[in-house]
């Protein structure tokens, strides 16, 4: 195996772990952001809960495992990312932190104002993240300001620029209804009817943003010269995606509109790395400083064995946890009785 | 603002605050799949209690873990940008590998074992808890063989062109003897905070007579694996101090302040003074017993920090390689002084249930001093890797790439401290709520853990409105 086949692979194995993570936590994500506003009382908002309960930590290692390869693989990726979004990862760690804690401990009490502070710990731990990979996506496609030594040299406000907010604001929306339409899928009863009434309007948002997400990707990326004026299928059948997710929304055939939003969320992740291809970080500064799968990656030993190691646990892991999906595939009922603390 | 000493208390804070909650989950999780397999082959209700009770205690503990986990991985790229570029090449490896083969393990099958205890068959929800213990556990051998490689590099060789390490024999890696010993200390460990997590709440409740068969039930058990535990745990530390002696010396003579070369070199209880050497106000000394520490005789010679120092000098230029020895010294006093007293009231525990068992058990005078004994696992843990990791300064991989050259370059100061201020305060206010429920849900006893996952008792959901 060449070097170059060996950096290629992990370009796209990154990729789909981001994938995996945007899919997975993406409805998680979203259910964490709608669960003050749809459950109406304690057992509503605890159904909720559990429509994610077995799954939203093992969704979560996704984007662990996303970071571990990028170190892994390409260093110079891993270290000035992580050294250049400092702030953001900040928030994104202060997020994830009190999600993580808040689902175990919410239950724990009776008392209402501790339950209402550890749901609005999971509203916010779901929302500040979506929204800052969001932000993140947007400016790996745009390109930030990199010096020659691979070093970032902006500040947080230079990821908040409207694109980066944009991203930000089409990640929160679109997570929004793909969780919504998770809801939908496992819950019954006024919770599935008000989740249903909420999904069309969630879409058209959905659908507004992602609009102006499409002409600004032509103003601020180099999608032009990475892609073309025609973007080609990928990007083109997100779009057609989403249209049918609205379809399907109407129709109510959730499943379907759950794979939609799925593969609208898939394919335009994939747009976005194809957009950076070979580029990891682009620099606006200058395209020469830009850090690229072959300046940033590993010796090919590292990935060699990395591969041999990816080649033997993805597949099993991937098994075990679409089993688990398969295991927990009922509906969660708002009833005491029946509902796991 | 130096961002060197800012980054360093950040790591400090933060690992020392992840590794309270790690040993215990490392320990508790087998105890708890014990008591599981205990249920599933008798069919005995108390156990199926014990499970919960317990079971409630370790998911809370869990969940800390986990999250302050995530800060661990991202933060050698957040402040330690410059240290990823040099061994990302050999340190990825071990970190990606533990997400991809212990992560997902542990979180997915825990969620199995939460959710699964009515949906799933009994034996796919027993080999659930077990998963769950493996994966923590074999998170723990690889982010020890990434450490590993800090304290003693191996499997390596720089890249005359990049100037960076480069991973050669993965191997070797794997196999470093380093990462063994810590791997087989720090889980051994994680057995004795169970050990005595369980002893101290279970002494407790017997105190007050409450659900004594199901206390002195998990007492007896937790009793036997501190004494195993504890015993490993010392003979593991020892066999450590060989090898410390071989890849660390500096390390070494820094746990005794030993200035001067000494042979046989002796070993200080307590030092009155600053352990400069030069203002010794009173000392309790033990003779041989550094070189009984160091190399399992009572005659070898031990180089002292002088030495070192100039050899150092003559390998890697000028500079001072003296770690910080106020902290080296303590810190290894608080580990084995800790660690003693837990060998001590191991073995009486042991004694409790083996003697008087189990008439008398619920009045010995003893009995209520093994919950404050909680903490001392708590103090050997933490002391242990506060002397690992300062004892290697000023080295961030030892003889190659020193800690002021590993720190991220493009995070400003500001944000360091503003970040490390957030976070104190935030991990804070979570000590708080997890000290909180443990405290509740360990003195609740068993039937509060039962009724809430099963029954919902209304006085434990209430919220209805």
């Amino acid at each position: 195996m060449t070097t170059e086949f060996l950096q290629i692979l992990w370009f796209i194995l990154i990729a789909v772990l981001w994938i995996g993570f945007f899919f997975l936590e993406g409805f998680d994500f979203g259910v964490g952001m709608l669960l003050p506003f749809l459950g109406k009382n304690d057992h509503e908002r605890r159904a909720i809960i559990n429509t994610i309960g077995p799954h939203w930590d093992g969704n979560e290692v996704w984007l662990i495992t996303a970071g571990g390869a990028t170190f892994a693989a390409f260093p110079h990726w891993y270290a000035t990312l992580f050294s250049g979004f400092y702030p953001a990862l900040f928030f994104l760690l202060v997020g994830l932190i009190i999600r993580g804690v808040a689902f175990e401990f919410r239950s724990k009490d009776a008392n209402p104002k501790w339950r209402s502070l550890w749901d609005w710990c999971i509203f916010t731990g779901s929302a500040l993240p979506a929204l800052l990979l969001g932000v993140a996506f947007a400016n790996f496609s745009k390109g930030m300001p990199i010096d020659a030594d691979m070093q970032y040299t902006g500040d947080l406000l230079t990821l908040l620029n409207p694109f980066g907010l944009l991203g930000g604001l089409v990640t929160v929306a679109i997570f929004l209804l793909h969780g919504i339409i998770f809801l939908s899928l496992k819950t019954e009863g006024d919770l599935l009817e008000r989740a249903a009434r909420q999904a069309g309007k969630v879409w058209i948002v959905v659908i507004v943003l992602t609009a102006l997400m499409l002409v600004a990707t032509y103003a601020y990326t180099d999608i032009v010269r990475q892609l073309g004026i025609n973007p080609g299928l990928v990007p083109i059948a997100s779009m057609i995606a989403i249209l049918l997710a609205g379809l399907f929304i109407s129709r109510r055939q959730y499943g379907w509109a759950f794979a939609m939003t799925g593969l609208t969320i898939a394919l335009t992740l994939i747009t976005a790395f194809m957009i950076m291809f070979p580029r990891v970080m682009i620099s606006s500064t200058n395209p020469e400083y830009s850090l690229t799968i072959y300046n940033a990656s590993s010796s090919p030993y590292t990935l060699t064995v990395m591969s041999i190691v990816a080649l033997i646990f993805v597949p099993i892991v991937l098994a075990y946890q679409i089993w688990t999906y398969y295991v927990f595939r009922q509906r969660v009922k708002a009833d005491p009785k029946t509902l796991t603390y | 603002m130096d961002p060197v000493v800012l980054s360093r208390w950040q790591f400090a804070i933060t690992t020392v605050y992840h590794f309270f909650f790690v040993p215990l989950t490392l320990g508790l999780g087998w105890f708890v799949a014990i008591l599981q397999t205990q249920y599933y082959r008798t069919g005995d209700e108390t156990y199926k209690k014990m499970t919960k009770f317990w079971g409630k205690l370790f998911l809370i503990n869990f969940s800390m873990g986990v999250v302050t986990g995530i800060v661990l991985e991202f933060q050698f790229g957040m402040n330690w940008s410059e240290y990823s570029r040099y061994v990302g090449d050999i340190f990825g490896a071990p970190l990606a590998i533990e997400a991809l083969l212990a992560f997902f393990l542990e979180s997915t099958f825990l969620g199995m074992w939460i959710f699964g205890w009515e949906r799933l068959p009994k034996k796919v929800h027993l080999a659930s808890i077990w998963l769950v213990a493996i994966g923590s556990n074999l998170s723990a051998l690889w982010i020890l063989i990434a450490n590993g490689f800090m304290q003693h590099p191996v499997g390596y060789v720089i890249n005359e062109t990049t100037g960076r390490a480069e991973l050669v024999d993965f191997f070797a890696l794997i196999g470093n003897p380093k990462a063994w010993l810590f791997f087989w200390h720090t889980i051994t460990s994680g057995f004795a905070t169970a050990a005595f997590f369980v002893l101290g709440i279970s002494a407790w409740h017997l105190v007050r007579k409450q659900n004594e068969d199901l206390y002195k039930k998990s007492f007896q058990l937790a009793a036997i694996i501190a004494v195993i535990s504890i015993t490993l745990v010392g003979l593991i530390g020892h066999t450590q101090g060989q090898e410390l002696v071989q890849t660390q010396p500096m390390k070494m003579a820094s746990i005794e302040a030993l200035w001067e070369t000494e042979q046989p070199a002796s070993f200080s209880i307590i030092t009155i003074g600053d352990l400069t050497g030069k203002n010794l106000v009173w000392e309790w000394r033990i003779p041989y017993a550094l070189s009984f520490i160091a190399c399992n005789n009572f005659s070898c010679e031990i180089r002292g920090v002088n030495e070192i120092q100039a050899e150092y000098e003559a390998l890697y230029g000028p500079g001072d390689y003296i770690p910080l020895m106020v902290i080296t010294y303590w810190s290894f006093r608080f580990m084995f002084g800790a660690s003693l007293i837990m060998v001590a009231l191991a073995f009486y525990a042991l004694y409790l249930t083996v003697r008087s068992w189990p008439e008398k058990l619920s009045h010995p005078r003893w009995l209520k001093w093994m919950v404050p004994a909680i903490a001392l696992p708590y103090i050997a843990n933490s002391s242990g890797w506060i002397l690992t990791e300062t004892g290697r300064q000023p080295w961030i991989v030892q003889g190659l790439l020193k800690t002021e050259q590993g720190v991220s370059t493009a995070v400003s100061p500001a944000w360091i401290l503003a970040t490390l201020l957030g976070f104190t305060l935030l991990y804070a206010a979570l000590m708080a709520a997890d000290i909180y429920l443990l405290r509740k849900y360990a003195m609740a006893g068993p039937d509060a853990a039962l009724q809430e996952s099963e029954d919902s008792a209304p006085e434990l959901v209430g919220g209805q409105d």
